[in-house]
């Protein structure tokens, strides 16, 4: 589903991801995990083009999107991104902030963006929300809407940037509860973080990066029950 | 009882110097009907204030959203053309910020548009043009002060360049820039005031013709100032009611 081939990218003289190749396919959940500075948010931003890559390819679907012809808005439409900041439009109300890219990007009409809308907010159990606006809003509640408007789209795969690093610990478990959930209803998903626990029960594969490479990569049980490098280990006991 | 007072005051220089002066201001406003003339130049302040905030918006939003394309590029993609408009962009804010209104408005008048009977016009473009440099100014110090994750999730929602811009960043730059947009309007209704110096025919022209006319500058110089500020006051105020309400999606 997304082909990375040779994928570097440096800001200046820094390398931060040196020469990666690695294939995520339909319905996997990739879960990236290591030390801060690893590269691997850059990793996640390169696949929708957040971060442009300095050398190599990413192909989704078919296309390539580092191709400079490429139309990387109708990607983008494909490929969900939910940020560890939530980045949810402070000058909207919710029902606005989830129905404004389908009904300007022409996949729903007005009506019909409402409707589902207010189905994926009952899911995530925010439908009393739908008229407030994002400051009134608790971090975990912002975070599940940021889900909630990222799968309006309907996109094919969901991009995670460490979704729980910026709540208050009591709000984690309900962010992690609604994204447990769409992998249970297979969505393909990509998710840097640090929550060892999530890895291990949702994950199907875990990638350890660190200076720019993916160090390792494994089964999340055999991952975390016999990592190979030594660097992994120092990390793992760290934060186990 | 009160008599001995209503003399003691009398008396006092302080009031024998304002009771002059009513007989200077109902020769400077009430007069030959003079207050007419005041109120058409007042009328034409506002026209001329109108048409060069109007001209600036459209002139500062043009360059400040030139300037923020060009800089937010994805290296490797930069558009040649867009390179050029952004320096056109670029000298002409320099210049602008760069010399004094008054300089400007005269060369407007006496040697760009040297032909131009219409000073009023004149006035409103030299006006409008040396707004358009701060107000992008302004407008991209908005644009840039909004969280660029609020761009990203825009794009990565799909949504393009311009609709990325136009309902998730132009809105909350909008609200930041307010104070400052004020401001500008408010330094534009005052500086109004110099294009009196091309002879366009506004408020400050009116009274110093008369001020010439009456051989007495005092009472119609006090009278405008004090109705300058009275809009300036009623412009702040203005201003204030429109922040809070524009403050409604900030409420917790």
């Amino acid at each position: 589903m997304i082909d990375v081939k040779h994928l570097s990218k440096s800001f200046g003289d820094n390398l931060v991801l040196d020469d990666i190749s690695e294939h995520i396919h339909p319905g996997e959940k990739v879960v990236v995990i290591g030390p801060s500075g690893s590269g691997k948010s850059t990793f996640l931003r390169c696949l929708n083009l957040l971060e442009t890559p300095t050398a190599g390819t990413i192909t989704f679907d078919g296309a390539e999107i580092t191709d400079p012809k490429a139309d990387i808005n109708n990607l983008r439409r494909q490929m969900g991104m939910v940020f560890q900041h939530f980045n949810l439009f402070p000058n909207m109300t919710i029902r606005k902030n989830i129905t404004l890219a389908p009904v300007r990007t022409g996949l729903m009409k007005q009506a019909e963006a409402e409707e589902e809308a207010m189905a994926l907010l009952r899911r995530v159990g925010l439908e009393e929300k739908a008229d407030a606006y994002p400051a009134q809003l608790s971090g975990g509640q912002k975070q599940r809407i940021a889900i909630v408007r990222a799968l309006a789209m309907k996109p094919k795969v969901l991009l995670f940037d460490e979704p729980t690093s910026a709540l208050d610990p009591e709000m984690v478990g309900e962010v992690l509860e609604v994204m447990k959930e769409l992998a249970r209803e297979g969505m393909t998903m990509v998710v840097v973080t640090h929550e060892m626990g999530f890895a291990r029960e949702v994950g199907t594969r875990v990638l350890f990066m660190d200076g720019g490479k993916i160090l390792e990569q494994d089964e999340p049980h055999a991952f975390f029950a016999h990592p190979r490098e030594q660097r992994t280990i120092d990390f793992l006991s760290k934060v186990l | 009882m009160l008599q001995p007072l209503i003399d003691w005051l009398y008396g006092l220089p302080f009031v024998q110097w304002l009771i002059k002066l009513a007989p200077r201001f109902h020769t400077a406003f009430v007069e030959a009907d003079r207050w007419q003339m005041y109120l058409k130049g007042l009328v034409i302040t506002f026209e001329i204030t109108l048409v060069s905030i109007a001209m600036g918006l459209v002139l500062g939003l043009f360059v400040a959203m030139v300037r923020t394309a060009h800089d937010q590029q994805r290296p490797g993609r930069r558009n040649p053309l867009l390179g050029v408009v952004n320096l056109i962009c670029k000298v002409y804010t320099t210049v602008i910020r760069g010399t004094p209104m008054m300089v400007q408005i005269l060369i407007w008048a006496f040697v760009i548009l040297r032909g131009e009977r219409n000073k009023v016009m004149v006035g409103m473009i030299g006006m409008g043009v040396n707004a358009g440099a701060y107000i992008s100014e302004i407008i991209r110090g908005g644009l840039m002060s909004v969280d660029p994750g609020q761009s990203e999730a825009g794009r990565s929602l799909g949504l393009g360049y311009f609709d990325t811009m136009r309902f998730i960043i132009i809105p909350q730059a909008f609200k930041n820039i307010l104070p400052s947009m004020g401001n500008e309007l408010v330094t534009l209704f005052k500086d109004t005031s110099l294009v009196n110096a091309i002879g366009a025919a506004e408020m400050t022209y009116y009274a110093n013709r008369i001020g010439g006319k009456t051989y007495d500058y005092m009472p119609p110089l006090i009278g405008i100032a004090c109705i300058y500020l009275f809009f300036v006051i009623i412009l702040t105020w203005l201003q204030g009611k429109l922040e809070r309400r524009l403050a409604q999606s900030d409420r917790r």
